[in-house]
């Protein structure tokens, strides 16, 4: 194969995208790919993951081009640990956990892409985590309540509506 | 020399064991990635910050009683140690490159028989790292996640509501989980079904790679298969997602295998034996085909071929031929051409014996 780029050496890096299942593949030369600025694993100024994300993170969701919130987005900064979003995009990592909560509105375009899902289901802190637990417990049995809401069986429904309002108490209790 | 005893030998202890599968998944790996809560991540710490992290982390080692099945620990500060030293724990695949080369305060954790990794001021703060000979995913993260537990009922760790574990890099967040089995795929590779199978991977949440090759080639026909997710699902999801995945590939190898030696067993056999051949009496090997040749050798046994070394030894080939372990053994500053001949004189000498 003959790298895309500049047609004449052969390719010999390879690389395949894939975002929600649309696939974009990338055959350049090891010349042309450090032109490019993005590339050969294992080196320090190479190709990385990083690098791989900004492109992504650069990505404006709205798909317009420049719009008034993507230039807000250069000006977005955390303010625990200095990092401002372009920079942000350019390593392709979080200063600090702080960054989370200050570039939050950014990020579930972000996250859908790369994870496909934008919250956390697993595993949660067993000292630190206890009132999440209980806040996932009272969804599932949100849902729960519905569900007999729908089937009419509303004594079932009331006990549930029992437990929540005990479970949310402990949570306001702290 | 230095007199750390972890870079005197190429196999660590774990690997002399056998797991199920070990014919093809040749080991297993769960990571967990960390941060503790109130201090920036290592990429913008200050010296004093990354080294609280560092005393913080390490403190939950002493008199903890809930790691006692672990035994001995070993806490290894990588600026107290040479240069060659680093390059060798890479190839044994105990610390990232990265940790090697450019962390601050950087320090790694090692059990006795290295099947725990827990790297300190990484790219994350703390990554506890297992390893398992053979293909066993769930075990892997029954131990990692002990192992988080006996961190967490110390340390308060970066944790969002809707996030979950928060890491440096987007890619790790949520359950901060990376699990990777390492798999011997020649049949796969000889009968060209290998794209397929790996495009057919990528399509369901994992991503594969080469192991010691570069880009998407894959030398010694050693591919390593993980999970690309770590949000939105839960653990349990990626580990039986990466599990059952792994059973089918390792379902089609099987497959392939017994077909290649139906097929074409003389033919097989031939390859098998010609590089048992080459590697016994070569004078001269670059890596890229001691790779190769070791892949053939192994397969060779794992077929009943050849009667040749045990699986544990080409395990430490593997290693051994590593140019970092090549300078530990032989002497540093030695030119690549120097370095061919000494890995072909280590082959040599490695099947002689056995």
């Amino acid at each position: 194969m003959v790298c895309q780029e500049c047609g004449k050496r052969p390719a010999t890096l390879h690389f395949t995208k894939i975002v929600n299942g649309e696939k974009t593949e990338f055959h350049f030369c090891e010349t042309c790919a450090r032109e490019k600025g993005e590339l050969i694993p294992g080196t320090s100024n190479g190709f990385s993951i990083h690098s791989l994300l900004s492109g992504l993170l650069d990505l404006d969701p709205s798909g317009k081009g420049q719009t008034p919130g993507a230039k807000m987005a250069q000006t977005l900064q955390c303010e625990e640990c200095g990092m401002t979003y372009s920079q942000f995009s350019k390593l392709g990592r979080f200063g600090c956990s702080s960054c989370y909560k200050y570039f939050s509105d950014r990020l579930d375009p972000l996250f859908k892409r790369v994870h496909g899902g934008t919250s956390h289901v697993g595993k949660v802190p067993k000292r630190t985590g206890g009132r999440i637990q209980i806040k996932r417990q009272i969804d599932e049995l949100k849902k729960e309540l519905q569900f007999r809401i729908v089937q009419e069986e509303f004594e079932t429904a009331a006990e549930i509506r029992d437990q929540i309002r005990e479970l949310e108490k402990n949570i306001a209790q702290g | 020399m230095s007199n750390l005893r972890f870079t005197d030998t190429a196999l660590s202890e774990w690997m002399r064991g056998t797991g199920q599968d070990s014919d093809i998944v040749i080991s297993t790996r769960v990571r967990v990635a960390r941060n503790l809560q109130h201090l920036p991540f290592p990429l913008l710490a200050t010296d004093q910050q990354s080294g609280e992290v560092l005393e913080r982390l390490t403190r939950v080692l002493n008199d903890k009683e809930d790691l006692q099945d672990f035994g001995d620990l070993h806490v290894i500060k990588l600026s107290e140690i040479d240069e060659l030293d680093k390059k060798v724990l890479v190839e044994k695949h105990l610390i990232s490159p990265n940790l090697a080369n450019e962390s601050r305060n950087g320090a790694v954790i090692l059990t006795e028989d290295e099947s725990v990794s827990i790297m300190i001021n990484e790219e994350d703060h703390l990554r506890i790292q297992c390893l398992y000979p053979g293909f066993q995913v769930r075990e892997a993260w029954e131990r990692a996640t002990a192992l988080d537990d006996v961190f967490e009922s110390e340390i308060d760790y970066a944790f969002d509501d809707k996030r979950g574990y928060l890491t440096s890099c987007p890619t790790n967040v949520g359950t901060g989980l990376r699990a990777s089995v390492m798999m011997h795929l020649p049949a796969l590779v000889m009968t060209q079904q290998i794209n397929r199978i790996l495009s057919a991977v990528s399509q369901v949440g994992l991503t594969v790679r080469g192991i010691y090759g570069e880009g998407s080639e894959a030398l010694g026909n050693l591919f390593q298969i993980s999970n690309q997710i770590t949000l939105g699902q839960t653990e349990a999801e990626i580990i039986e997602n990466l599990h059952s995945v792994a059973l089918q590939i390792i379902e089609h190898e099987k497959n392939a295998r017994a077909r290649l030696l139906g097929d074409s067993k003389l033919r097989i056999t031939d390859r098998v034996m010609r590089s048992y051949g080459i590697l016994s009496y070569a004078a001269v090997m670059d890596s890229k085909e001691a790779a190769q040749r070791l892949s053939d050798v192994r397969l060779g046994v794992d077929l009943g071929l050849l009667e040749g070394p045990e699986i544990p030894v080409m395990n430490e080939l593997n290693v051994k031929t590593q140019p970092g372990f090549l300078q530990k053994t032989f002497g540093e500053g030695m030119h690549p051409s120097e370095r061919d001949m000494y890995r072909a004189k280590l082959i040599r000498e490695t099947l002689g014996n056995h």
